[in-house]
């Protein structure tokens, strides 16, 4: 698993698709939270990266999806997925180390929005009046956020051997596992019955959670599963191409 | 025994691709794998590196079923597959290296590294892309892939596909100097190749196989025919070669020069030469055609 892990880092920095993500993220999310009008916290007047966290998620949708839409449908399209199946690894093994990359890619991306913690922090009045705790876990729920996407990226990059392909339908799961069960749960048919349950299956409900500073279980549980179960169809897509 | 095929079908949709094969590959033979386009000998390799799975029957190497234990399978193999797949964007060096991790190579992944470099010709490509080098040197990054981890089986599917003519001959005789110790497979139709490299040839036709012999055997399958070019100074009658002895047939191929065919494997220069003698005829030349495989293939798969 090391062996494509390593691989698919090194793919990521040597063609550049690593550092142009990683330089987009950066840049649309510092003109969102200190140029923007509406959006900049100079003008929002208060010390928190509320907005950071609003917007993170919708640049995860585009950008993650374009970093994996490549990891399978260009071995399958070039053939190379030959070559790595026919070695003594594991489909687990290949799928892991391509997932494991990818999501070091969106670990390293998030990295550097530190700095906008750190300051936010020293703006704040006293300085580091800041809700600390809440920002962490708006910090976790963003990576788990992407570790989702991630899955999905992968997934619909193993299902098809064209890369746009991979990465429109990946843009549309992801969106819609965001957002669409929060608006799906506000239909008349749900309202007042099972509206809560409904909300409680897309993401934006379990990354809201965390964003309050409370690392609960349940959302740890939530973001896990999905991540396994898009892994799992990753391997049956592979699986069924030899049948 | 090293590769052991037993009633191996594989069917895509309603098209039979293999069809019950059989066949068994011994440590130390070179396999030669002939077939028009089409017959299922990519198929067969496929399955034997645990690509595909096989609809029915069984394929074991080196003991191992390739349903059962492909992980084991595959550590004995070494695989060049039909269309080469590689990195193009990686260096040389770089891909090797990358499958060398994928064997788990360890310690000895830079030695093994540098012999196969030398060994396939590559030391002045290796630090180029892939991607940049000629479809040859591709060609041999692929073999150079397939022997990295010393494997007790090379399953080879056209491996000398794009090479120039002294390439052809280097890799041949790396396939030959292989086989003395390693099981080796190797997919073709290029009938010489087969002829200069190969123990064994296996013929599959439609997926089946129509022959598995000794190459020297199958050259002989072509019948009891001999055919003997002559080539005469002189012009002569069509009836005066029939006097010769054991003819079954004769064929003017221009002015003097006959192509005449016997039966019974006689060979008929001896002969040839006292008809001339005799008549005071001039003999410019006169010589025996081996039968070829070409022939042997023409006639099976026809």
């Amino acid at each position: 698993m090391f062996a494509i892990f390593k691989k698919e880092v090194q793919q990521f920095f040597s063609s550049l698709i690593g550092y142009i993500a990683i330089i987009v993220f950066l840049l649309v999310l510092g003109l969102f939270i200190w140029v923007f009008p509406d959006t900049n916290i100079f003008d929002y007047g208060y010390a928190t990266l509320d907005s950071f966290f609003n917007i993170a998620p919708y640049i995860f949708i585009f950008l993650i999806p374009a970093i994996t839409m490549r990891s399978f449908a260009e071995e399958i399209n070039t053939g190379t997925i030959e070559l790595l199946s026919t070695r003594p690894v594991t489909e687990m093994e290949i799928i892991l180390g391509k997932y494991f990359a990818a999501l070091l890619l969106v670990f390293i991306a998030l990295v550097p929005t530190l700095i906008y913690f750190f300051t936010v922090y020293l703006l704040a009045s006293p300085v580091g009046n800041v809700d600390t705790g809440g920002i962490m876990g708006s910090y976790f729920g963003l990576f788990f956020l992407g570790a989702v996407f991630v899955s999905i990226g992968i997934f619909c990059s193993s299902v098809t051997s064209n890369q746009i392909v991979a990465f429109i339908v990946g843009v549309f799961l992801c969106f819609f596992i965001y957002l669409a069960f929060g608006y799906l749960s506000q239909f008349g048919v749900f309202i007042g019955k099972n509206d809560y349950l409904v909300e409680s299956l897309g993401l934006s409900a379990h990354y809201d959670a965390m964003g309050k500073g409370v690392i609960d279980t349940r959302d740890v549980v939530y973001f896990l599963s999905i991540i396994s179960g898009f892994i799992v169809f990753t391997r049956t897509a592979l699986a069924s191409r030899r049948w | 025994m090293s590769v052991k095929v037993s009633s191996l079908s594989k069917i895509y949709g309603t098209q039979k691709a293999v069809d019950e094969i059989s066949f068994e590959v011994n440590k130390g033979e070179v396999l030669g794998f002939l077939g028009p386009n089409g017959a299922g000998k990519s198929t067969t390799m496929k399955i034997l590196t645990c690509f595909i799975p096989q609809s029915s029957g069984t394929a074991t190497v080196c003991g191992h079923d390739t349903i059962a234990e492909p992980l084991e399978v595959t550590k004995k193999i070494g695989y060049l597959p039909e269309s080469n797949p590689l990195y193009m964007d990686m260096y040389v060096r770089e891909y090797l290296e990358f499958m060398a991790g994928l064997h788990k190579l360890g310690k000895i992944t830079s030695k093994r590294i540098d012999e196969m470099l030398e060994v396939t010709g590559l030391i002045a490509e290796r630090k180029k892309k892939v991607g940049q080098l000629s479809k040859g040197y591709k060609q041999r990054v692929g073999l150079a892939q397939a022997m990295l981890h010393d494997p007790e089986v090379l399953i080879l599917d056209e491996p000398t596909s794009g090479l120039d003519p002294n390439q052809l001959v280097e890799i041949r005789s790396l396939i030959k100097q292989l086989g003395k110790n390693k099981t080796v497979i190797f997919s073709s139709h290029i009938m010489q190749e087969v002829q200069a490299v190969a123990d064994r040839v296996i013929i599959i036709n439609k997926g089946k196989v129509v022959a598995d012999d000794s190459t020297e055997n199958l050259q002989n399958l072509t019948g009891n025919e001999i055919i003997v070019t002559a080539e005469f100074k002189q012009n002569i009658e069509r009836s005066l070669l029939g006097n010769i002895r054991g003819v079954k047939s004769f064929e003017k191929m221009k002015d003097g020069k006959w192509k005449i065919v016997s039966e019974n494997q006689k060979d008929l220069r001896e002969e040839i030469f006292n008809f001339a003698k005799a008549k005071d005829l001039t003999l410019l030349s006169l010589y025996k055609e081996e039968s070829s495989l070409e022939d042997v293939f023409k006639q099976l798969t026809k």
